[in-house]
């Protein structure tokens, strides 16, 4: 990471720029230091799937993954990412051929307006890494911090329990 | 052709899984403004003055319009009003100093980034004169005035029936405010042309109506203002009226001639329209025999001081059960806060807690099982309207769903059942909600590829208007699923509703049927015309994309080719058959709820939930599914955790965040079965489908007290049912 003064000499903004691994794209981007990594995906990458619904960590719409762990994306600061691996729900398929998690969302019915879709099905996804989530009571409770306005729960929850189904 | 009834995959679902669908607030342009809006801290007052310079001295910020120095705005209150206005004379944002509730718009920042909005909003420092505000639904009941929409005149002698009745209840209930909360914040894009018109992408439920007020604030041309919606992310009725960012965003658009988007915060998601916090009072008087014989049912509700906001909270106790004398008293409180608005079941969610709590209250009273003291007092008419139901399948919605929840082995004693410290509890009630229709247009366009579109002005806030239209659309003109695309949130396109009331399906579906079944006899002609087997052929059928008769078929694109034309198309006009008017409608519900209740520290999980629906045909029994499913959710956070409280000290909510405004999360949700009972109903409507987007919350919210009254012995009247309630 290096810092380069951004704008006229008396502006004490300094931006940084990082390295980051973006949806499988090398990145190469220059943020300031205020900036979140959700409005770096969203107002600068045109990376809109993130979304944001409170940007207070407080409803999981803005769920990425991070090296393969989820974290919200509206309350990490973009300079922290410098050097990860980020997936965001633009990245989870593979060409044409849909992720596993977004295929059972889809079979499931597990949303409704879409809004926390995107959240919903990296938490999910990055809970299934996590290993810790053996059956639906445990699905529930891990999937918490993501919040559904729509009531979708037991479908988001029948989705994540047949790829997790599937996995082991 | 079984297009209709089929569980069809969500056809949007694609686009929402991979985050291509795009919401209002999603739209970018180079050299897009972003707009900041600053909100009054005070509850009742004056601006004095509004210094923005600190604002304006940072490098980006472009404006700040407060009601100084905006665009000229309209001056009579029809401008104002939207086709979801209250009766009273609407908000007017940034029009003048005066300072009417806690979270009032008062300038709008714009700048180059949406950082640099934020901070520059943090820098406008505001003066101001402040008066006495009153914000206290229960200070002020005394002062209520009679809501202007009136509920159905009294019948029969209420007073005398329920003063001589063997068992007479006195019994009050109070509900909270609430907030939609969607997931989705409120943001308008507004998008400036080239030559000066306004496309803008704005989060509502009604693309028409924000057009029609975009153009009647600003006193523009009906063609220099189109709105989109292709996308919401939930509103729940919170975009059935012109929400504040829109015409902030227009101003400075304006002004500026320039693009510009608005989005709200979370905190701002708490500066507009909300459920209304209402006090209820019900008075029932019953024979031994559990004859209802007297039924009185008040409610006052808040609302602001410059609008009445009215809904239907006590109607339904005037035609749920059978009753002959009956008073319905419906009455407004103004306050100074902002006027409430139509929040999912409007008014229904709301009355039908006090009345199906009483009801269960009766039955302890009566000592009579609560289904069977539903039973007893059945409405084989709706005695509000003096009118036959049209349908009505909740005696099936009472049977089937006790028999799924296995009710029979219930111990009518409270605190009788238990597993170790969780006390268990089960509880039922009834739901009723109007099977309403409006007037609606359709177009439907096939080309010479056989490619079907349909399009009409509605939305799809979750719904699956997207889905459920397109299945009607395959069924009425024998096109392919998969050849057919509905098209909607764009005002440009044929005259919708407000999707709202859960009448789409009724309102838009009929229209897409109809301009489809149109379309089809075009079709039919060209056929005629064109091939002697199809001349006087009397039997004929459209399926899978083809017309046939006997053996012979013949593809639709071929037809179109035939017809010498590019494309063929019709649009129509649909409107309530009249044959409606000699009936009421109405969807109706039974929900039986399990609750679990722990004898030492008060904690409440909605275990387990049967919803036994009765709403006509259902078009697609996955997505109406979905809906009760979240209607359940809803009644589950009305019973136990949504309130939006208040400091009458400060006039301001205190808990306007998605951490204290509690919505019901993943774990707080149990076992939910939703059964749709059989209901054939040839006069709500030509497709027998009256709709499920409210019915699925009625009823949940009473059923959860009733179930927590048998676990625990206690009954809880006011809303929501907290721990420390029930300890």
């Amino acid at each position: 990471m290096s810092a380069t003064p951004n704008g006229a000499a008396d502006q004490p903004f300094v931006s940084h720029s990082i390295r980051l691994s973006l949806n499988g794209q090398e990145r190469q981007l220059d943020v300031l230091p205020w900036t979140t990594l959700l409005d770096l995906l969203r107002e600068q990458l045109d990376l809109v799937g993130s979304k944001k619904g409170c940007d207070h960590g407080q409803c999981g719409a803005c769920t990425v993954l991070r090296d393969g762990k989820r974290i919200n994306a509206c309350l990490t600061l973009a300079v922290m990412c410098d050097g990860a691996e980020l997936t965001t729900i633009e990245g989870l398929a593979t060409g044409d051929q849909l992720h596993p998690m977004q295929q059972a969302f889809i079979k499931h019915d597990a949303f409704q307006c879409g809004y926390c879709t995107p959240g919903q099905i990296c938490s999910a996804v990055g809970l299934v890494n996590e290993g810790r989530a053996h059956d639906s009571a445990q699905i529930q409770e891990l999937m918490s911090g993501n919040l559904c306005r729509c009531g979708a729960y037991n479908n988001i929850r029948d989705a994540v329990q047949e790829v997790l189904g599937g996995e082991q | 052709m079984t297009a209709i009834g089929k569980p069809l995959d969500r056809v949007d679902g694609l686009l929402k899984v991979t985050g291509q669908a795009r919401y209002a607030g999603e739209f970018p342009e180079q050299g897009l403004l972003h707009g900041s809006v600053v909100s009054s801290s005070i509850a009742k007052g004056r601006v004095i003055k509004i210094d923005a310079s600190r604002a304006l001295a940072l490098p980006g910020v472009v404006e700040v319009i407060h009601h100084l120095n905006r665009p000229k705005i309209a001056s009579y209150d029809d401008a104002f009003q939207d086709a979801d206005a209250a009766d009273g004379s609407p908000f007017r944002p940034l029009y003048n100093d005066r300072v009417l509730y806690s979270g009032q718009p008062l300038a709008l920042v714009i700048a180059d980034n949406l950082e640099l909005a934020r901070h520059a909003g943090s820098l406008v420092e505001i003066e101001y004169a402040t008066e006495a505000f009153e914000t206290d639904l229960a200070a002020v009941q005394e002062q209520a005035h009679p809501s202007p929409q009136t509920p159905p005149g009294p019948r029969g002698n209420f007073q005398a029936e329920w003063a001589g009745a063997a068992i007479s209840l006195d019994l009050r209930y109070s509900t909270p405010v609430e907030h939609h909360n969607p997931m989705e914040p409120h943001a308008s894009t507004v998008l400036y042309q080239a030559d000066g018109t306004l496309h803008i992408h704005d989060k509502t439920q009604g693309p028409q109506n924000c057009q029609a007020y975009v153009q009647k604030v600003f006193g523009l041309d009906k063609s220099q203002v189109r709105i989109f919606a292709a996308f919401v992310g939930g509103a729940f009725g919170s975009g059935l009226r012109p929400q504040y960012q829109l015409p902030l965003a227009v101003m400075a658009s304006l002004a500026l001639k320039r693009s510009v988007r608005v989005t709200l915060t979370r905190q701002q998601m708490f500066t507009f329209g909300y459920r209304p916090r209402t006090l209820q009072r019900l008075q029932m008087g019953a024979a031994a025999n559990g004859r209802l014989l007297a039924l009185g049912h008040t409610a006052i509700g808040q609302t602001s001081r410059f609008e009445d906001f009215s809904e239907h909270v006590v109607e339904w106790s005037g035609m749920l059960y059978h009753c002959d004398n009956v008073q319905l008293t419906y009455k407004l409180a103004p306050l100074d806060v902002f006027t409430p608005l139509d929040m999912r079941a409007p008014g229904a969610a709301l009355g039908v807690i006090g009345l199906e709590c009483a009801m269960d209250e009766l039955a302890c009273a009566l000592a009579i099982d609560p289904v069977q003291l539903r039973l007893i007092n059945y409405a084989e008419r709706n005695q509000n309207e003096d009118k036959p139901w049209s349908s009505k399948a909740l005696r099936e919605c009472y049977s089937e769903g006790a028999e799924r929840f296995g009710w029979s082995q219930r111990n009518p004693e409270p605190r009788s059942m238990r597993d170790g410290r969780q006390l268990i509890g089960w509880g039922m009630a009834g739901g009723v909600w109007e099977a309403m229709q409006m007037k609606a247009s359709a177009k439907a366009r096939i080309d010479a590829h056989g490619k079907l579109t349909v399009s009409s002005a509605t939305t799809d806030i979750g719904t699956g208007t997207y889905t459920v239209m397109t299945q009607i659309a395959a069924q009425a003109s024998g096109v392919s699923v998969d050849d057919v695309t509905f098209v909607l949130g764009d005002s440009s396109l044929p005259t919708a509703p407000l999707q709202g009331g859960s009448f789409t399906v009724s309102s838009v579906g009929t229209a897409v049927q109809q301009a489809c079944e149109a379309l089809a006899d075009k079709l039919l002609e060209v056929a005629r015309q064109t091939y002697p087997v199809f001349k006087d052929a009397e039997s004929v059928r459209f399926e899978e994309g083809q017309l046939h008769t006997g053996d012979v078929s013949v593809s639709l694109a071929q037809l179109v080719k035939d017809s010498g034309q590019d494309a063929m198309e019709v649009q129509v006009d649909s409107e309530p058959d009249k044959k409606r008017e000699s009936y009421a409608t109405a969807t109706h519900s039974a929900v039986f709820v399990e609750v679990r209740v722990d004898e030492d520290l008060g904690t409440i999980k909605v275990s387990r939930v049967v919803s036994a629906i009765a709403a006509g045909r259902v078009v697609n029994p996955k997505m109406a599914r979905s809906q009760i499913l979240g209607g359940v959710v809803w009644g589950v956070g009305m019973a136990l955790h949504e309130e939006t409280q208040i400091d009458h000290h400060l006039g301001r909510y205190m808990n306007h965040s998605l951490a204290e405004y509690h919505i019901p999360v993943n774990a707080d949700i149990g076992e939910i079965d939703v059964v749709f009972v059989e209901e054939h109903d040839e006069i709500v409507n030509a497709l027998g489908s009256k709709g499920v987007g409210e019915i699925g919350i009625v009823g949940v919210a009473a059923a959860v007290a009733n179930a927590i009254y048998h676990a625990t012995g206690k009954r809880v009247r006011e809303f929501p049912i907290t721990l420390d309630k029930v300890l």
